[in-house]
């Protein structure tokens, strides 16, 4: 049965104990240690597939296989400002990565709102859960392609 | 690029440059604003002094799709140590989009002693100019406001309705594709739920970018400004105007542009936007 990986569950554990603006320290952390898609797996220009839909902030997903089974995640933020998107995609590569696809196949893409709070706009809000999304789709496809 | 005072602006005094705010920011009686899409920006840097309001968490009421009250807008100034003489300098993201609609609802309480950055963050950040992380301590305020005045420059459904039958002038800001119907959001933006595409009738598009120099986010000058709004969409300075978008932030900017840069006497953002009349019931569309 799947659960939540326990990186994941740490880190959102963490989150909802902070006030708003503990909470937005903490996530500009994991902006600033975003580490852009490695030049083995994707090069500018990035194919329009990768491309999260709906997200303002221009951001890309890759999977990565590994030869456990497992997938690394890696991202790309093309929006400057998109201090957001970095955030996300950081905390999903550091949580999600090399855990087994059943559990990251399982992530609700309504962790968005226990990241970020009930503050965070409605357009915002989808961009960011559509990165959750084509993250989690990684790893559906894959189990779905070993069924 | 001119300076803001040779551009020929019909209100130059509420636009200031970056370099002015890199000189005043710390002078009493100056406070610098950011407001941004992302709500991680101001927290990743801004410029020293500067405080936050975020559009979402501090403008709107919590649960009606209104604006504060006079009590709440009481309340935030307070907490940010505005006063009514307080000069309020606005600056932020997507070419200061949420600056103007911060700056704009200031006006619905009539804090008028406000200015724009031109180039906004965009512009700051290019220049090489410094970024704090900082958030400076407050001390709180006492401000007095008066009861929240919608008519002079908001407009309300209804409003738009009337304007249809008393030839009004309409700009809708949106791009050309959610203008024409072919998108019911902008490019690579979420869908922020409107069961229609198109337009208002008689409404003329003019992207709200236009207005805004695609390297820096400056204004463009007087002239400029006068050939896309005038000799483009057929605007005059006495008209009855009503700028819209999705949500009213990109037609904040138009707002400002039409009010402040070529001095208009009548211009409403029209805040409702696309995500109330594209689901409004019976209203009329064009595509």
């Amino acid at each position: 049965m799947a659960h939540m990986p326990e990186k994941l569950k740490h880190v959102l554990d963490e989150l909802d104990g902070l006030g708003a603006d503990e909470r937005a320290d903490y996530l500009v952390e994991f902006s600033n240690e975003f580490q852009d898609v490695p030049a083995r797996v994707a090069e500018r220009p990035f194919p329009d597939e990768h491309r999260v839909p709906k997200c303002e902030s221009e951001a890309y997903v890759w999977a990565e296989d590994r030869a456990d089974g497992t997938l690394d995640f890696h991202y790309a933020v093309e929006n400057r400002h998109g201090i957001s998107a970095r955030a996300v995609a950081t905390l999903l590569k550091d949580t999600l990565s090399r855990e087994p696809l059943e559990d990251v196949a399982a992530v609700s893409p309504e962790i968005v709102s226990r990241i970020f709070g009930r503050q965070l706009s409605m357009g915002k809000g989808e961009g960011l859960t559509g990165i959750v999304e084509m993250t989690v789709a990684e790893a559906k496809k894959r189990l779905k392609d070993r069924a | 690029m001119p300076e803001i005072n040779e551009r020929g602006y019909a209100k130059p005094e509420f636009l200031v440059s970056t370099e002015w705010v890199s000189q005043h920011k710390d002078d009493a009686g100056i406070q610098v604003v950011e407001s941004n899409e992302d709500p991680l920006l101001y927290r990743s840097g801004h410029v020293p002094g500067a405080t936050e309001i975020d559009w979402a968490a501090d403008l709107n009421d919590p649960l009606r799709r209104d604006y504060l009250d006079r009590a709440g807008f009481e309340a935030l100034m307070s907490r940010k140590g505005i006063s009514n003489e307080t000069t309020v300098v606005f600056y932020g993201d997507k070419t200061n989009w949420w600056a103007c609609y911060a700056f704009w609802v200031f006006q619905l309480f009539g804090h008028t002693n406000a200015r724009v950055m031109d180039g906004g963050r965009t512009k700051w950040e290019k220049e090489g100019r410094d970024l704090s992380r900082n958030v400076p301590d407050v001390t709180p305020s006492s401000y007095t406001a008066p009861v929240r005045d919608d008519r002079s420059v908001r407009a309300f459904r209804d409003d738009v309705l009337s304007l249809l039958n008393d030839d009004g002038k309409l700009i809708d800001v949106r791009s050309p594709q959610e203008f024409s119907g072919e998108r019911l959001h902008m490019p690579d933006y979420p869908n922020e739920g409107a069961l229609r595409g198109g337009h208002i009738p008689s409404a003329k598009n003019v992207p709200w970018a236009q207005a805004a120099n695609p390297d820096d986010g400056t204004f463009k000058t007087a002239d400029e400004l006068k050939a896309i709004y005038e000799h483009g969409a057929g605007l005059a300075q006495n008209d009855d105007v009503v700028a819209y978008c999705r949500i009213g932030e990109r037609s904040s900017h138009t707002w400002f542009v039409l009010k402040y840069l070529l001095g208009y006497g009548s211009v409403r953002n029209y805040d409702g936007s696309w995500t109330e009349w594209g689901n409004s019931v019976g209203v009329p569309i064009e595509r």
